[in-house]
């Protein structure tokens, strides 16, 4: 039988403070740089047309060349850009006013190719895609995704909290939040565009990282409910190490997959390949390292009373006692306790 | 073990009633002829999973009321009328699965597959196609007010940097002598541009005198090209427009005139009153005429009996025909009275605009104008590379997966891809029989959860270790694992379904097809994963009663 990490003994929690300053690493350069320069959305967002044209002389024109065809037309705000292979390009454009994107002879679509028309010969170049979209939809979209983001984590939330409890439903969302968070930090990293598609990315490495968690807790929930005298420190590193195999090869098998997306998919799904790939890197980390240390500084910040049910564990005993700690910022015991032996 | 056979029927059943969904089936296509419009019905033999616009290539285009142009009270309502003649053009356009759909209650989008013709599409859909006939302004009202428009575009102070145009020596000095000089002949018989000209050539000096040049029917001017836009804005000021002179319309012709070396657009003075408007029409249709190519046209009775005493009346003046506040053509004369017949002449030779013309008058006007908001098209090659990418990552993506699952788990694994066969032909099932269009995102969700399927799988497998680590016997360890990962396969199942489904709700076009993948997925998976997965290891159980080893 072909085993990886069959009975581990880990103490995952022990290396909190590691875990947050690598997150801390992570992130907080993508907090500035959004800061500074806000993120890159995509034309479906912000309003504009995307036209994608693909050269058929040989050979194709460079890059300067469709720049200065487009300069010449007076079309020097639309930007050009090479998108995937040398003979296709794709050409954007803000525009400020919506009526210039309605039909009719006068639109930048129309002006794009009279200016290719006139520079390589109007056979020379096939139009593969276009996007015109009004500022109105741009802004809609945007407050569309941000409400479904909100919906998703708020529907989990309940849903956890019923299935497990509030605490464990907290500790998941945040670290799912986490999730994305680090996930925007690499696409800021990457200077990657924030498409429809990338949203719906986005959305699936929620589904995902969530899905992780909730494995790594439903084994807490049973551990709970069998061990009662161990402390919930160790239920936590005992979870996590019992589970450890199912996580890294859900992980593995679905990164295997999304190289598949990564090597095949082509230029137009390659974005989104991008963002599951590392959205799933990062979900396996924190499932390991983020989801369970914010459990027990939540179960520390808000101890349950006791003889309250709590739908999970009759009694819970949080680890060792606090030493003189804030409560928000939870005590490492001083000498963690050796990951209990296993019971096999 | 008669559990065991039911279980194995239902199994059966599932997959049976899977291919009947999956197989090709005869639909009845409509067919239009777009030279003639005749219209034929094929029969062909079709997959039923429809390919979504990224796939087979098309356009979309979404509309909205043009409120700008004129408000509407009740938004809901003027947009089913308004669907009623989109369908009633886009039809006989001959596009196979056309799908025009109100989005919400304000906006109507419209899906065309296979469409390429980006301008065409839109002249059809986007055109309010509001037809009338009005008589150009004999009064030379315009020029009078001139004057004071020049003052009002001077106070205004929007005067367009005087380019150097004005007093350029590429301009002609007087912009008729060139036309009369290579169209003397012609004009020769009537005498009548001679006199027009005297009657109304002065425009005197001022920012808007000096782009109009009289023209040589009544009512009529020209701008050169490179003026419009300048005169254009002039026009719009608010100022400007309501010193026009009223119960006049100004407005644009449709075509550009050769004038000189140069090219100029028409701007006529019309009567607002029109004399007839669109509604009184019942046929039209394109026609090659010595003049090119027409749209000949034919009015219903009481259209045709007012038609007539108006042009009666008006014999001798020039009539513009007027669509979309665009003057078609020039103004021609009107001869004689016109009865329930007539013609629109349009500027060149192009059978395919005067086709659409025809179609889009027969349909009627749109009861609202219309806005685009959106447009997205997409090439057919896009498609088929879309396509091809699809399927090789979807197949690298399995040959992974299969690969990982036979290697790790050996005889189990085995078992699990043969759920994940289950999975596949179950979800593509699902696809079908939900109507669902296989869109780019589509597929990319399906070989995503490939992966994700094969969770459900570890879940149970490392459970069943974990129980056989603990001296279990194999039949107890099967039991226990299924049992224990139940729930942690059920609630992630629900917390990615709620994800899909929120996506599903919110998401437009491509992501709505990622969210149903998605969501079939997870159906599928979870069936495959509990039940025929379980199945197939009962029934392997069942032959090897006395097995003491599991390969897993």
């Amino acid at each position: 039988m072909l085993r990886i990490l069959h009975n581990t003994h880990i103490d995952f929690i022990r290396l909190q403070k590691q875990a947050a300053i690598f997150i801390a690493l992570l992130i907080v350069p993508g907090i500035i740089l959004t800061a500074i320069r806000g993120f890159n959305y995509s034309v479906e967002f912000t309003g504009g047309t995307l036209m994608q044209v693909e050269f058929v002389n040989d050979p194709p024109p460079g890059i300067a060349d469709v720049r200065a065809a487009l300069a010449d037309a007076d079309l020097s705000d639309v930007e050009p850009a090479q998108f995937g292979s040398p003979r296709d390009f794709v050409v954007k454009a803000q525009e400020e006013d919506a009526g210039a994107q309605a039909g009719g002879a006068g639109t930048i679509v129309e002006r794009i190719r009279g200016a290719f028309d006139e520079r390589f010969g109007a056979g020379s170049y096939r139009v593969d895609r276009t996007e015109a979209i009004g500022p109105k939809v741009g802004s809609e979209l945007r407050q569309q995704a941000a409400v479904a983001l909100l919906i998703a984590f708020g529907l989990t939330l309940v849903y956890l909290a019923w299935r497990f409890e509030w605490r464990f439903a907290l500790a998941a969302v945040l670290a799912t939040v986490h999730d994305i968070f680090a996930t925007l930090a690499f696409m800021q990293y990457m200077n990657m565009e924030i498409s429809l598609f990338v949203v719906g990315g986005i959305l699936t490495v929620i589904g995902y990282s969530m899905n992780d968690k909730v494995v790594v807790f439903d084994r807490v929930r049973e551990n709970l409910r069998k061990k009662r005298k161990e402390s919930l420190y160790d239920t936590l590193n005992r979870s996590v190490n019992e589970t450890l195999p199912r996580t890294v090869m859900t992980g593995s098998t679905t990164l295997a997959s999304l190289l598949a997306l990564l090597i095949f998919g082509g230029v137009v799904i390659r974005p989104f390949a991008w963002v599951l790939t590392f959205g799933i890197v990062i979900g396996t980390f924190s499932s390991i390292y983020v989801a369970s240390p914010l459990l027990l500084w939540i179960e520390r910040r808000w101890p349950r009373e006791i003889g309250d049910r709590g739908g999970v564990a009759g009694r819970l005993n949080v680890g060792a006692a606090p030493s003189g700690g804030t409560a928000a910022k939870p005590a490492r015991p001083a000498k963690p306790p050796k990951a209990a032996p296993s019971a096999r | 073990m008669s559990n065991l056979r039911n279980r194995l029927l239902l199994i059966g059943a599932m997959i049976l009633a899977s291919f009947w969904a999956l197989f090709p089936r005869d639909v009845v296509e409509r067919r239009v002829n777009p030279a003639d419009s005749s219209v034929s019905y094929d029969t062909v033999s079709r997959f039923p999973l429809k390919r979504g616009l990224d796939l087979a290539g098309g356009m979309y285009v979404a509309l909205e009321i043009d409120q700008e142009r004129q408000r509407v009270a009740n938004e809901s309502e003027a947009l089913d009328r308004a669907l009623t003649v989109l369908r009633k053009r886009i039809d006989p356009m001959g596009v196979t699965e056309a799908d025009i759909r109100k989005a919400g209650s304000n906006r109507i989008t419209v899906e065309l597959p296979g469409v390429d013709d980006e301008r065409r599409a839109l002249e059809m859909v986007a055109k309010v196609a509001q037809l009338e006939f009005q008589i150009t302004d004999e009064s030379g009202a315009l020029q009078k007010a001139l004057p004071r428009l020049n003052d009002i575009v001077r106070r205004e102070g929007a005067v367009v940097g005087t380019t150097a145009r004005s007093g350029d020596s590429a301009r002609p000095a007087n912009p008729l002598s060139g036309i009369f000089a290579a169209d003397s002949g012609a004009r020769a018989d009537t005498g009548q541009g001679a006199d027009t000209n005297d009657l109304f050539g002065a425009t005197g000096e001022g920012p808007l005198s000096d782009i109009l040049m009289p023209g040589e029917i009544p009512g009529e001017f020209f701008v050169l090209l490179s003026d419009v836009p300048k005169a254009e804005r002039y026009l719009s000021l608010p100022a400007v427009r309501q010193a026009l002179p009223p119960g006049q319309d100004v407005l644009w012709g449709s075509d550009t005139i050769p004038l000189g070396a140069q090219l100029a657009r028409g701007l006529y003075v019309v009567g607002s009153r029109a004399i007839l408007t669109g509604e009184s029409l019942i046929d039209a249709t394109p026609q090659q005429a010595p003049e090119g190519i027409v749209v000949a046209f034919t009015l219903d009775n009481a259209g045709g009996r007012r038609f007539r005493s108006e042009t009666s009346r008006h014999i001798g003046d020039y009539m513009a025909i007027v669509l979309d506040d665009r003057v078609m053509g020039r103004p021609p004369v009107i001869q004689s009275a016109i009865g329930t017949r007539g013609q629109i002449t349009l500027g060149g030779n192009r059978l395919q605009e005067a086709t659409d013309l025809a179609l889009v008058l027969r349909a009627g006007a749109l009861p609202v104008p219309l806005r685009v908001i959106e447009i997205r098209k997409i090439g057919p090659s896009l498609g088929q590379d879309a396509i091809r990418q699809g399927i090789n990552a979807g197949v690298l993506s399995v040959a992974l997966v299969v690969l990982i699952m036979v290697v790790y788990y050996r005889f189990s694994g085995f078992l699990a891809v043969l759920g994940l066969v289950f999975y596949t032909l179950s979800t593509l099932a699902i696809l079908a029989g939900f109507d669902a269009t296989l869109t780019l995102p589509g597929i990319a969700g399906f070989v995503l959860s490939i992966g994700m399927a094969v969770d459900a799988n570890f879940l149970i497998f490392e459970r069943i270790r974990e129980e056989l680590d603990q001296g279990k016997t194999i039949r107890t360890a099967i039991d226990e694992g299924f049992n224990h990962a139940w729930s942690a396969i059920v609630d992630t199942h629900v917390t990615t379904a709620l994800t899909a489904i929120i996506l599903y709700q919110f998401g437009t076009g491509p992501v709505k097809g990622f969210a149903l993948t998605l969501l079939a997925g997870i159906g599928a998976s979870l069936v495959s994963a509990i039940f025929v997965v379980r199945t197939l290891f009962l029934l392997w159980l069942n032959r090897k009663r006395a097995t003491q080893t599991l390969s897993i």
